[in-house]
This record gives structure tokens, C-alpha cells and sequence, in this order.
């Protein structure tokens, strides 16, 4: 996922503000405005900044549960339906998804079973069921691209239930 | 902009011979009960300087490879004639030889193979030929050599001098793959590597004609379907259509391809037209619809469909937009390829929990399973029908293999390094 800068735009707020502390003149009538300014903008500088910290701590809290999880949904031989622990892991990375509007890439996968081709149509199936389930979940399917490599990408090159169990999978990235 | 550095980046487009040393190794695992003893002696070079290729080394090992023939070994021959006039059939009974085949070569700008087959029993000449060309392509002479002499003793029209695409995989560990798309001659040798990339490449295919192959490459992070001439070297990307872009398949005609895209929703088959660009959908089913194949007529397209709930084989006939199911037996039948008389289907079939190749024929709805491996996938047949091509693994890498149709003859085609896969046999390639 790509990380936007929450806390840089916080840090440009303040920028701004105590630049315009910094620009006030020293003619009387105008330092009045001047100091009246000033303060205005260290009311807002101070809400920002409760604001920006809040919401900073809340995303990275948020984020770290996402990253907890994982970001690797698995599978069972020729199905694309979701394991209650892909929908645990999913749930968290969902709360993530609904708080920013980040796009995401769903990569499918499968095991070296069966043929190629097939395998294809099945990681885009595993793939999409994701994404359907987020969408279910209020991430809109315009924020999501599902791209199914098949059997191509293995994690585990070895044959054998450890290996292929490995490689039926969909990657969140 | 990020796609098209990557694309420059991940792929390189090559035309570059890796020399007549094969990258593949062949070796056979089982011929027929009874081959016929043919004895293929040293043809005469007539030349200047020493001879570019042994061709008779190469029309041996052609016809090794069939199976069909048992070769007789050079240091068991008693003499090595090259005109009729030279061979005692004595010589030749002794040591159980059915058939001669003796020959001369020259070569100037052109090289002109003369060859002539005899029977030993009957003591007469069999067939008689000449073929002619550039010396580069020697080694395709010796195949149509090959192709002349087969047909001559078995009645079947050789595909010796045919060639062979095939995905050559090297892995990196905690990296990405390299794949190599390879050209090869139908035994392997003479490699020239067409297309090499980071990314997957999959699902090559040939154009009726033998003139352009098409593939998917995932180059731009995306899978798309691409064209390549392989004279010019000149190629064309197909689709881009967000979902899957595969599994595509030439028409008998060349006009048309046959591809599988999600772009509508779930996987379908589509036609394009290749000259107006324009797509037909074929299929409209929320299941998987995928890997369409041709019949010889180009009436009616093979793919694999779960609509029943597992991958089996279902038939599209063109004028009716009718499916109907060809496959019951087992619970997973998918990727068919039919030969060119129409009758015989090749698939991957799975037994036992192991995926091998079945020959379905279609006028006695007989299923033979073909192969004894047990991640089979990838069957391509040969032009003639009588021998096919597919993938499998073996001592955990992948390989090339080849069984007969009856199941008779096997071989194997293991890389020198790496992994091969994705095997398709060329068409009858035209002069």
C-alpha cells in the first residue's frame, strides 16, 4: 500500500502558520490586526495539530493491526472461498482502507496443480473474491485491481500439500 | 509513464542464436516392441574442406526418436557404400538390417542432399530423393530427409522438420524468474531465444502458416496478449483489457484468434478478428470459460469450462452458438488440443490426484490416459498426429516430454539448466 503523507501535511500547516507570525509588521494599527491574526492562527495551529495527532496516531494504529495480519490471504485446492482467518486478517485491512482513499493491487495465485491457463481464471477468482468481500465492506471496487499470475509466482517451488498450500494465495499490495 | 520505463526495462526482444548445441537433452525411455532395423550409413560429402553437419547423424536420430526405428550402430556396419551398386545385402542380412539408407552430399552456394532407401529382403530400391538449400539449414535438410524416409516405411508424413516453442525458466531465488521465450528446431536444436523477460511468459502459440507466434507477457505488470513475425522480428501488442488477457489460439484460416478476457466480468472466450481489431464474445457464463482450441474445420472451438462445477471439456459449435460437453470421465479434464484429422483430443486429465495426459477420440468416445508422470499439462501434437509434446516434472524440475499417441513411445527433453515448459509443436512449416 502506498503511505500518504498525513503527518507532512500537518508539518505544512505549521509552516505556514508561523510564517505568517513571522511576516507581521510593527506599525501599531497594523500589529493590532497583526496580533489579532496571530492569534487566530495559533487557535487554528493548535487545533491542527490536536487534529493531525489524533488522526496520526489512530492511522498508525490502524495500520499496524493491517500489518499484523499480513498481507497474504490463502486458499484451499480449487476454491476461492474465503477462509474465516482471510476474513479476520481482511476486516483489518479493510478499517485501513475505509480511513484513507488508498488504491490497492490484489495479486492471485495458485499451486502447479492443473493447467495453466486455468489456473489463470482461478487466481483472478480468488483475487475478485476479495475484492467482492471488500466491497461488501464499503471499499469500492474502482480502488481495487485484481491481476491473477496463476501458477507462474510460486513462493514454495517444491510439490507437496507444504508447498502448494503456500502458494494458493492472494497478495495485497 | 512508470509502465512504459518498466515495459523497456523488464522485457528484451531477441533474435539471437545460442548455436547448434541444444539447450535441450533428449532421451528416450521406451520404444515400440518391434522396431524396424534401418541402418542409416554415413552419406558420402562431396564437398570441399570436411562436411557442415553429419546429416546422417541427424536423420538417425530422428528416426530413433520415433520409436519406430531401431538404428544400426556405424561400428557395425561393414562397409559404408553411397551408390546401389556398393551395397552387398549379404552385409546387411547378416547383421538383421531391414532397411539401407545411403546418400550423397555437396555443397557449393546451395547444398543438395541425395538419398536412397533400400530394402534388404526384397533387395530393391524403396524410395529415392533429393533435397536442396542453404547450407545454414543444413540440419533442415536432414530433417526432411527424415521426413521423406518415414513416411516411405510407415505410410505417416514425418514432422521432423518442424520446430518447437517452448518457456524456459530460470529461477532466482528471493528474486524474479527470468523466462526465456524459446525457437527451437523440432529436436531441440539450433535454440534462438525470442523474448526474454523478468516477468511471466506464457502460452505460446503458433499462427497456422509458421510464419508469426503469439504469447502472453505480463512485461508491463499486466498480462496482454502479443503477436510477434518470426522473419521480422516485428511485433504488436493484441489486447490490454483490464482482467485476464490469454490463452490465445490461431484459427485454421489465420484471420481470426481465439483468447480468453475477463474484461466483461468472469472469463470468456472472445474472437478477434486480426485485421479489423474487432472482438466477438462467444461464451456468456459467470463460470471460468477458458483455454479455447480450435477444430480442424474451424467450426467449432474446444475449451474448458467449470460450469458443471469442475473444469471439464465443452465444445462450441460456431453456427449454432450451441456448447455441449464432450468430457465425463474424471473429475478434472481441461486444455484440449486436437489433431489435425479431427479425431483425436489431448488433454490434461486428473487420476488419482495426479494430472496426466488422456487422449479422448472423438468417433469412439474412448478415453486413453497417455502418460504415467503425475503433473503432466502443456500437451501439444505434432502436425502429423502421431507423436505429442507436454510438460511435466521430473527429479522436481520441470521438462519437456514426448509419448506417442498410442501411448507406445516415450521420451524425455530435460534442460540443461532450468526449467522448460509450455511446449508447441509448429505446423508443417512451408518451404
Amino acid at each position: 500500500m502506498k503511505h500518504l503523507p498525513v503527518a507532512g501535511k500537518a508539518i505544512t500547516l505549521l509552516f505556514t502558520a508561523a510564517f505568517l507570525v513571522a511576516c507581521s509588521g510593527s506599525d501599531t494599527k497594523e500589529s493590532d490586526e497583526a496580533a489579532a491574526a496571530a492569534a487566530a492562527a495559533e487557535a487554528a495551529r493548535a487545533a491542527e495539530q490536536a487534529a493531525a495527532a489524533a488522526s496520526s496516531t489512530e492511522e498508525a494504529r490502524m495500520r499496524e493491526a493491517a500489518m499484523a495480519v499480513g498481507n497474504v490471504f490463502y486458499f484451499e485446492f480449487d476454491s476461492s472461498t474465503l477462509t474465516p482467518q482471510a476474513r479476520e486478517a481482511l476486516d483489518a485491512h479493510i478499517v485501513l482502507l475505509k480511513s484513507n482513499d488508498q488504491t490497492v493491487r490484489l495479486e492471485g495465485h495458485t499451486d502447479e496443480r492443473g493447467t495453466r491457463e486455468y489456473n489463470m481464471a482461478l487466481g483472478e477468482r480468488r483475487a475478485n473474491a476479495v475484492r467482492d468481500y471488500m466491497a461488501g465492506s464499503g471499499v469500492a471496487n474502482y480502488r481495487v485491481e485484481s491481476v491473477s499470475y496463476g501458477e507462474e509466482q510460486p513462493v514454495g517451488y517444491g510439490s507437496g500439500e507444504s508447498n502448494w498450500s503456500q502458494n494458493r494465495r492472494v497478495e495485497l499490495k | 509513464m512508470k509502465t512504459v520505463a518498466l515495459a523497456l526495462f523488464n522485457v528484451v526482444l531477441l533474435v539471437v542464436s545460442l548455436g547448434a548445441k541444444a539447450e535441450l537433452v533428449i532421451e528416450i525411455t521406451q520404444g515400440v516392441d518391434d522396431p524396424t532395423a534401418i541402418a542409416v550409413v554415413p552419406f558420402a560429402w562431396q564437398g570441399s574442406g570436411t562436411a557442415p553437419e553429419d546429416i546422417s547423424v541427424v536423420v538417425q536420430s530422428d528416426l530413433e526418436r520415433s520409436g519406430q526405428f531401431a538404428p544400426v550402430d556405424r561400428r557395425d556396419m561393414l562397409g559404408f557404400p553411397s551408390t546401389q551398386k556398393d551395397i552387398f545385402y549379404r552385409d546387411w542380412r547378416a547383421i538383421e538390417t531391414e532397411y539401407v539408407l545411403i546418400g550423397r552430399v555437396s555443397s557449393t552456394d546451395q547444398m543438395r542432399i541425395e538419398y536412397e532407401l533400400f530394402d534388404v529382403l526384397r533387395q530393391a530400391s524403396v524410395y529415392k530423393g533429393v533435397e536442396q538449400g542453404s547450407p545454414n539449414e543444413a540440419r533442415m535438410l536432414a530433417h526432411r530427409v527424415s521426413d521423406r524416409v518415414y513416411e516411405a516405411l510407415t505410410g505417416i508424413r514425418g514432422a521432423f522438420a518442424t520446430r518447437l516453442l517452448y518457456v524456459a525458466v530460470t529461477r532466482v531465488p528471493q528474486g524474479k524468474d527470468h523466462y526465456r521465450l524459446t525457437l527451437a528446431d523440432s529436436d531441440g536444436a539450433r535454440p534462438i531465444v525470442l523474448l526474454e523477460s523478468r516477468e511471466p511468459v506464457l502460452a505460446p502459440a503458433w499462427s497456422p502458416d509458421g510464419k508469426h507466434i503469439a504469447y502472453v507477457s505480463f512485461e508491463t505488470t499486466r498480462p496482454a496478449i502479443y503477436r510477434q513475425n518470426l522473419l521480422t522480428g516485428a511485433r504488436e501488442q493484441l489486447t490490454n483489457f483490464r482482467g485476464l488477457n490469454g490463452a490465445p489460439a490461431w484459427s485454421p484460416d489465420g484471420r481470426t484468434m481465439a483468447m480468453v478476457l475477463s474484461k466483461d466480468g468472469s472469463p470468456d472466450i472472445y474472437l478477434m478478428d486480426l485485421a479489423s481489431k474487432r472482438l466477438t464474445r462467444v461464451t456468456r457464463h459467470y463460470a471460468i470459460d477458458t483455454e479455447p482450441t480450435w477444430m480442424p474445420d474451424g467450426k467449432s472451438l474446444l475449451f474448458t469450462s467449470d460450469r458443471g462445477g469442475r473444469p471439464q471439456i465443452y465444445r462450441y459449435d460456431l453456427a449454432s452458438g450451441q456448447s455441449n460437453r464432450l468430457t465425463y470421465e474424471g473429475a478434472y479434464n481441461a486444455r484440449a488440443r486436437v489433431a489435425q484429422d479431427g479425431r483425436n483430443v489431448v488433454m490434461v486429465h486428473q487420476k488419482s490426484g495426479r494430472f496426466h495426459i488422456a487422449l479422448l477420440d472423438l468417433v469412439t468416445d474412448r478415453l486413453q490416459i497417455l502418460t504415467s508422470t503425475e503433473l503432466d499439462e502443456s500437451p501439444s501434437i505434432a502436425p502429423n498426429g502421431s507423436m505429442l509434446l507436454y510438460a511435466t516434472k521430473f527429479q522436481g524440475r520441470g521438462i519437456l516430454a514426448a509419448v506417442s499417441v498410442d501411448g507406445g513411445v516415450k521420451f524425455r527433453l530435460p534442460a540443461r539448466d532450468g526449467d522448460v515448459r509450455e511446449p508447441a509443436w509448429s505446423p508443417y512449416m512451408s518451404r
